[in-house]
């Protein structure tokens, strides 16, 4: 045999490798893929298309053209002379929600960063043990936290009790169905999600860097913003991401903590697939939602795109 | 001459200057703060069982401690179908969104790197993406829409969409498994001869293990835990524990769902904290 043949047969053979192992990458793949697109991808284009449709009368959609669910988000339409009149209804509740989302993500990050840096600087042997009791509640049922956290804030709750009993207060704090219940709710709920990328970036932080901060005469004010802040940023990031997000699309801490009565987006969605009945306006709300979060990913990805160009 | 002196010497005054800053990396309130965390994560919860246990109908003053609401939990009937809905609809997840997990983990990670692998990620990862509600009410739409054509009705269809957003949370943990095994077990099997069907199941799989457990400890806590999808989907008669749960906080609150909340509670707890010492037993 001449040593051209042997080349070509030993390319065949990697041809033929090269090929069975896409086959079985292919095969390998498909199941899981095809259950996510099936069930979770799928389903995405089918409320694009509902939201373009009209509400059918007890639920579902009637097959006609319309695209009134998005001009509802902001319009009313006059029963009479049909005009449209600027409603603010909904775009408050989106604002609304917008709001409570960001105040727990600042107050989550109030708690999570120094809990985080803790974290970080004790002993490695610890670290795993603190991490874990942070994440534990994560694995916990939400709708169990959140109806502890009403049990504990009611007005005959834990923390009014004790301050009622020891004469600071006469009557008790009204916290349970206000903004401040949920935004407390929506704290608790994904604090933990706040703390561990926090804690992944803080935990690469060579302290020799703080040392030179001392060093250089800086104050501990000063290194903690002008050292430690910066070296986390990207986890601090992740982490208000990771907050804000589902803090935006969060439906059962207002439904428990707001009574019903201090809604947010998701119970809002929610309600038109329930009591309310306008399939396509619901699904053109869950949308605008989408589009937010996507907002909110994008305008991060260019950042931090844009800080790995400046950097390189 | 004297300069270099100086620069030499000035290393040597530095430990005199931290000695002010005592601990470099001490920050002053943070320990406090971290402790409000846990406590902020942990006093709830320790209230809400501790009540579970308490004799009386309130959920405020302690009077005794019983088992008395378990007892009624137990008996009641609306809360063991809910359970048993519950666990159907969990195994089921696990089983098929660790299967297809292995599969999607070992086609990641044991084969060549191929052009759109990134495209593969995203759509593994799309269910925790996107907020739930957006799930919940897409797949609501799309289950209405094959019922209506197909008038196919059953508990399947909340099964079904428990085992997709299941499979990212046992991906996961297979994947990463499969990332620090080496590859020269499998490859010292394959020089002995091994086909490559043995090489997978005496080597790989058992290699694989701790992963797998972990892909469906994961898998089986979140299809338990779920409120937002199955809400929307579940039809009557497929109502699961945590469904049970809010339903009966909306009638009013009795220690009752204090006791289920705890066994649920327990459940997951316990499951994550075995999933806790599998993983450190890996990592050994």
């Amino acid at each position: 045999m001449s040593k051209q043949d042997d080349t070509v047969a030993l390319a065949a053979a990697l041809e033929h490798n090269r090929r069975r192992e896409r086959l079985t990458r292919f095969w390998l793949l498909a199941p899981a893929l095809l259950i996510i697109l099936a069930i979770s991808i799928l389903p995405l284009g089918i409320t694009v298309v509902y939201s373009f449709l009209t509400p059918g009368t007890y639920g579902g959609v009637t097959w006609e053209f319309s695209t009134d669910s998005y001009v509802q988000f902001l319009f009313q339409r006059d029963i009479f002379d049909d005009t449209l009149v600027f409603n603010s209804a909904y775009l408050s509740i989106f604002l609304r929600s917008i709001g409570l989302a960001l105040g727990a993500t600042i107050g989550a990050l109030i708690l999570g960063f120094p809990t985080a840096y803790f974290i970080a600087t004790k002993p490695r042997e610890q670290r795993n043990l603190w991490l874990f009791l942070i994440t534990l509640p994560f694995w916990t049922n939400l709708l169990i936290r959140t109806y502890a956290m009403l049990l504990i804030i009611r007005d005959e709750g834990i923390i009014n009790l004790v301050l009622m009993k020891s004469g600071i207060l006469s009557s008790p704090l009204a916290i349970l169905y206000t903004d401040t219940a949920v935004f407390i709710g929506l704290i608790y709920s994904f604090l933990p999600f706040m703390v561990l990328p926090i804690y992944a970036s803080l935990e690469k932080i060579d302290f020799s860097l703080v040392e030179a901060g001392y060093d250089l005469y800086a104050n501990r004010l000063k290194v903690l913003f002008h050292v430690i802040v910066p070296l986390a940023k990207p986890g601090l990031v992740a982490g208000g991401i990771l907050v804000f997000i589902p803090a935006l699309g969060a439906y059962i801490t207002p439904e428990l903590l707001g009574g019903g009565k201090k809604l947010m987006i998701g119970n809002m969605i929610a309600m038109q697939f329930g009591a309310s009945r306008n399939w396509p306006f619901g699904s053109a709300a869950a949308l605008i939602l989408m589009a937010l979060v996507v907002i909110v990913l994008l305008v991060n990805a260019l950042a931090t795109g844009r800080e790995a160009r400046g950097n390189g | 001459m004297a300069d270099p002196a100086t620069a030499v010497a000035s290393p040597r005054s530095a430990p005199r200057r931290r000695r002010m800053v005592r601990d470099l990396k001490a920050m002053p309130g943070f320990t406090a703060m971290a402790w409000i965390t846990i406590v902020a994560l942990y006093l709830p919860i320790m209230v809400l069982v501790a009540f579970s246990f308490n004799e009386n109908r309130s959920v405020v003053l302690w009077t005794g401690f019983s088992l008395d609401w378990y007892a009624k939990a137990l008996e009641n009937d609306g809360i063991r179908n809910a359970a048993w809905v519950s666990v159907k609809v969990a195994l089921f997840a696990t089983v098929i969104s660790t299967i297809v997990a292995t599969m999607a983990a070992l086609a990641t990670t044991r084969t060549r790197k191929f052009t759109g692998q990134g495209l593969v990620y995203g759509i593994i990862n799309q269910p925790l993406m996107i907020p739930e509600i957006v799930t919940a009410i897409a797949t609501l739409s799309l289950f209405a829409l094959v019922k209506k054509l197909t008038g196919l009705n059953g508990i399947g269809y909340l099964m079904m969409a428990h085992a997709a957003f299941c499979i990212p949370f046992a991906y996961m943990p297979i994947r990463a498994r499969l990332e620090t095994m080496t590859l020269t077990l499998e490859q010292a099997a394959a020089d002995l001869y091994a086909p490559p069907f043995k090489v997978f199941t005496l080597v790989t799989l058992p290699l694989l293990g701790p992963g797998i457990v972990s892909g469906a400890m994961l898998a089986f806590v979140v299809s338990l835990d779920d409120v937002i999808i199955t809400l929307l989907i579940a039809g009557p008669g497929e109502t699961t524990l945590p469904i049970y749960i809010l339903g009966a906080i909306r009638r009013g609150i009795t220690p009752e769902i204090n006791a289920v909340s705890t066994i649920l509670v327990a459940v997951s707890v316990l499951l994550v904290m075995l999933l806790f010492f599998v993983q450190r037993r890996m990592q050994r």
